[in-house]
C-alpha cells in the first residue's frame, strides 16, 4: 500500500514538472511578437527544376498591418503587398492594378514557395488562437526543448493543431509541425541561427517544408531585423502601394 | 467462261442492270452508314482529342505523372525547336504547342478597384496565325456569343456565363494572375474580344482562351509550352499509325534517365482514353453489324429471286444438255461478277458521299438551340481503311450466296419438270 502511494505520488510530481503550456506560450509570444518590425529578408525557394532567391522588405504593426515590397529579382521588384486586418492587397507594376486577394486564393503559395499567403498574414499571438499541453521534452541539436500540443480554440485558423518544441532556456520555437483538422500534416518549420536582438532571442532563419509538395522546401532569411520601431500610418495605405 | 460471263453482263443490260444497281445501292447504303456511325461515334473521341488530347502529346516526363494539374513548371523547354522537328519528323500531323494553367481574373472599376473577380481555367493557343486550325478545333466562331475573336496580342475570349454574371462586355479590360513557370506571381493586362459559350458548367463558370503568346510573356514561358499536340491531317485518329510514331520517337530517348525529356504519348494511351475509345468502338460496331445485317439479308434476297427467276432459262439449257454442274458455276460466276461491280460502284459513290460527309458535314445547328465548343454544330462522317472494304461484305457475298441457294434448286429439278417449266 505504501508503495502505491509513493508510486502515485512519484507520477504527480513528474508531471508537475512539466510547466503549464498556457504559460510557455505566452514567453514565446513575447520573443515572436513586437509592437512593431521591420526586416529585410531573402526567400530561397528550392523548385523542382531549379532554385530562385526573392529580396523583399517588410513593415509591420501588431498582428493586423503589414506591408511588403518584393525588391528583387527584376521580375519581382516594385511588387508590393498590403495586409489589413483579413484583407490582402497586391499590387504589380507591370500592370499598375491594386488587386485584392481572398478566399481560397489565400491559400496559394506566394511566389512558388513552400508558404501561403494565409501563412504569412496569420500573425496573431499563439495563445489568442491556441490551447496549449506539454507532452514531453527532445533534444534538438544542443538545445533542450519542451515539445508543447496546440488545439485550435478559435474558428478562423489556417491549421487546426500544430506540435511545437519549445526551447527551454530561450523559449523560442525551433521546429514547428502543422496539422489539418483531420490530423494531416501539412507543413514543417525549421527555426534556425537564432540571435539575440533587441533583448529578445529570435530565429533568423526559417525553413518551410510543404509535405504535401515535392522540393526542398523554402528558406527565409531575416538579415536584418528591427523591433518596435515607428512606423508612418500611411505606409499601411492603398495608395502606398502605389508609391 | 469468266470472260464470256462476263461479256454476257455487259451485252445484256436487261439481265444485269437491275441486280447490279440493286447491289450498288445496298453497298453504298452500307459505306456510308460505317462512314456516317463512325464519325458520329468518334465526335467525343474527337473532342476529347481537340480539347486536351491530341492524336498525340508530346511533354516532359515529368509533366506527365501530374498532367492534370497542368504544373507549367514542368514545361517543354526549347519549344520552337521541337516543334520544328516534329514537323520534320512526322509531316502527317499538324503538330501545335499550348499552355493550360490555372489563375485569377480580375476586372477593375473606374478608379482600378476590383470589380469583379474570379478563378479561371485558361488555355494559351496559337489563335493569330494565318493557318492555324486551333480556333476550328475549339469551334470558337460558332460558341462566340458576344464579341469577336481575337486578332490580336493582348485579346482574350471568357466564358460567356462569368461575363454576364459581373456585367462584363467586349472591350472591357483585366488582369490575369497567375503563376510563372519559375513560381513567381504572373500579372498580365488583356482586353475582353469576346465571350464564348463552352457548354460545359465548370468551364462556363470561368475560362479564358488567349493567344499562347500572350499566355507565354504572362507565365514567363519564352520558347516554352507545357504540351505539344499533333493532329492526324485527315482529322481522324488512326489509332496504328498513332502508336508506330509515339513508338519511334520514345525510342530515342529510350534510357534516358533526365525527368525533363519529351514523351510522346498516343490519345488512346492517354489517362481514361483507352475504355472509352473501346466503348465507343463496341457501341459502333454493333451499330455497324446490325445495319450490315439487313442489308446482306436484303441483296441475300435479291440474290435468291434472280435464280428462281431463271430457272426457266435453267431448265432450257439443261435440255440442251448442259451439266447441272456447269449450269450452277456459271449462275456462281454470275453473282460474282455482278456483285463485284456492284460492290466497286457502290463503294465508290459510298465513298464520294462519305468524303463530302467528311469535309462539309452536316449542318445541325438548327437542331440545337445553342451551339457551343463541347457541341459542334456540324456533324461528319469519318473514312477509314475499313470503309474501303467494308460494302463488299453484303455486296459480294450476299449476292454469291443467295444465287447459291437458289441455284441448289438445279440440281433437284426432273427432266419432266424442266419442261413443265418450259411450257409455263
Amino acid at each position: 500500500m505504501k508503495y502505491l502511494i509513493f508510486f502515485g505520488l512519484g507520477i504527480s510530481i513528474m508531471g508537475f514538472n512539466f510547466p503549464d503550456g498556457g504559460l510557455i506560450l505566452t514567453k514565446v509570444d513575447q520573443n515572436m511578437s513586437s509592437r512593431t518590425r521591420i526586416f529585410e529578408s531573402s526567400m530561397t525557394i528550392n523548385g523542382k527544376r531549379n532554385s530562385r532567391t526573392i529580396g523583399s522588405k517588410t513593415m509591420s504593426e501588431g498582428t493586423k498591418k503589414s506591408f511588403t515590397e518584393y525588391l528583387y529579382p527584376a521580375s519581382e521588384k516594385g511588387t508590393k503587398m498590403l495586409k489589413l486586418k483579413n484583407q490582402l492587397w497586391i499590387y504589380s507594376q507591370s500592370t499598375d492594378r491594386i488587386i485584392q486577394i481572398s478566399g481560397n486564393m489565400l491559400r496559394q503559395s506566394v511566389m512558388g514557395s513552400d508558404l501561403s499567403y494565409e501563412d504569412m498574414m496569420d500573425d496573431r499571438k499563439l495563445t489568442e488562437i491556441y490551447s496549449a499541453k506539454v507532452t514531453g521534452e527532445e533534444k534538438i541539436g544542443d538545445r533542450n526543448t519542451f515539445i508543447v500540443e496546440l488545439t485550435a480554440k478559435v474558428e478562423d485558423v489556417a491549421y487546426f493543431s500544430q506540435k511545437v518544441w519549445v526551447d527551454q532556456e530561450r523559449y523560442i520555437p525551433l521546429r514547428e509541425e502543422l496539422f489539418a483538422k483531420s490530423g494531416q500534416l501539412l507543413k514543417r518549420v525549421e527555426f534556425k541561427e537564432v540571435q539575440k536582438i533587441q533583448g529578445r532571442w529570435f530565429p533568423t532563419v526559417i525553413q518551410y517544408k510543404d509535405v504535401l509538395k515535392d522540393g526542398n522546401g523554402t528558406e527565409f532569411k531575416m538579415s536584418s531585423v528591427k523591433f518596435n520601431e515607428d512606423i508612418p500610418d500611411y505606409i499601411f495605405t492603398k495608395a502606398a502601394l502605389k508609391q | 467462261m469468266i470472260r464470256f460471263i462476263l461479256k454476257g453482263i455487259i451485252n445484256d443490260r436487261s439481265r444485269s442492270l437491275l441486280p447490279v444497281i440493286v447491289v450498288s445501292i445496298g453497298v453504298l447504303l452500307t459505306v456510308v452508314m460505317f462512314c456516317w456511325i463512325r464519325g458520329i461515334m468518334g465526335e467525343s473521341v474527337r473532342m476529347n482529342a481537340n480539347f486536351t488530347t491530341g492524336h498525340l502529346k508530346v511533354m516532359t516526363r515529368a509533366y506527365q505523372k501530374d498532367a492534370e494539374q497542368m504544373p507549367n513548371d514542368l514545361s517543354i523547354i526549347g519549344v520552337n525547336d521541337q516543334l520544328k522537328r516534329l514537323r520534320n519528323v512526322y509531316p502527317g500531323l499538324d503538330w501545335v504547342k499550348r499552355i493550360r494553367f490555372g489563375g485569377l481574373i480580375d476586372f477593375p472599376d473606374s478608379v482600378g478597384e476590383t470589380r469583379a473577380q474570379g478563378p479561371v481555367i485558361g488555355w494559351g493557343m496559337d489563335l493569330l496565325s494565318p493557318n492555324s486550325n486551333e480556333s476550328i478545333r475549339f469551334n470558337l466562331a460558332e460558341s462566340l456569343v458576344k464579341g469577336r475573336l481575337p486578332v490580336k496580342q493582348g485579346d482574350a475570349l471568357i466564358s460567356d456565363l462569368f461575363a454576364s454574371k459581373f456585367h462584363i462586355k467586349p472591350g472591357d479590360s483585366f488582369t490575369l494572375l497567375g503563376t510563372t513557370m519559375d513560381g513567381g506571381m504572373a500579372f498580365k493586362n488583356l482586353v475582353v474580344s469576346g465571350t464564348i459559350r463552352f457548354g460545359s458548367s465548370s468551364l462556363d463558370k470561368g475560362a479564358i482562351i488567349a493567344d499562347i503568346s500572350d499566355i507565354q510573356l504572362a507565365l514567363e514561358m519564352n520558347d516554352a509550352a507545357g504540351e505539344i499536340l499533333g493532329f492526324f491531317e485527315t482529322g481522324n485518329y488512326d489509332n496504328d499509325q498513332a502508336v508506330a510514331d509515339a513508338c519511334s520517337f520514345n525510342n530515342q530517348f529510350k534510357g534516358a534517365e533526365d525527368e525533363y525529356s519529351p514523351v510522346m504519348v498516343s490519345l488512346r494511351d492517354q489517362s481514361g482514353m483507352a475504355e472509352f475509345i473501346d466503348y465507343v468502338n463496341s457501341i459502333g460496331s454493333v451499330m455497324i453489324i446490325v445495319f450490315m445485317v439487313a442489308m446482306s439479308i436484303v441483296l441475300w434476297n435479291a440474290g435468291l429471286l434472280a435464280g428462281l427467276r431463271r430457272y426457266n432459262e435453267f431448265g432450257i439449257r439443261l435440255a440442251m444438255g448442259e451439266d447441272k454442274g456447269h449450269i450452277y458455276r456459271t449462275l456462281i460466276y454470275e453473282a460474282f461478277l455482278i456483285g463485284a461491280i456492284g460492290s466497286v460502284l457502290g463503294t465508290a459513290l459510298g465513298m464520294g458521299i462519305s468524303w463530302y460527309l467528311q469535309t462539309i458535314g452536316i449542318n445541325i445547328s438548327g437542331f440545337m438551340k445553342n451551339s457551343s465548343l463541347l457541341m459542334p454544330s456540324v456533324a461528319r462522317a469519318a473514312i477509314t481503311s475499313a470503309a474501303w472494304y467494308i460494302g463488299f461484305i453484303p455486296g459480294l457475298f450476299s449476292m454469291v450466296l443467295g444465287n447459291a441457294l437458289s441455284g441448289i434448286g438445279i440440281y433437284k429439278r426432273q427432266t419432266a419438270q424442266l419442261f413443265k417449266d418450259l411450257e409455263a
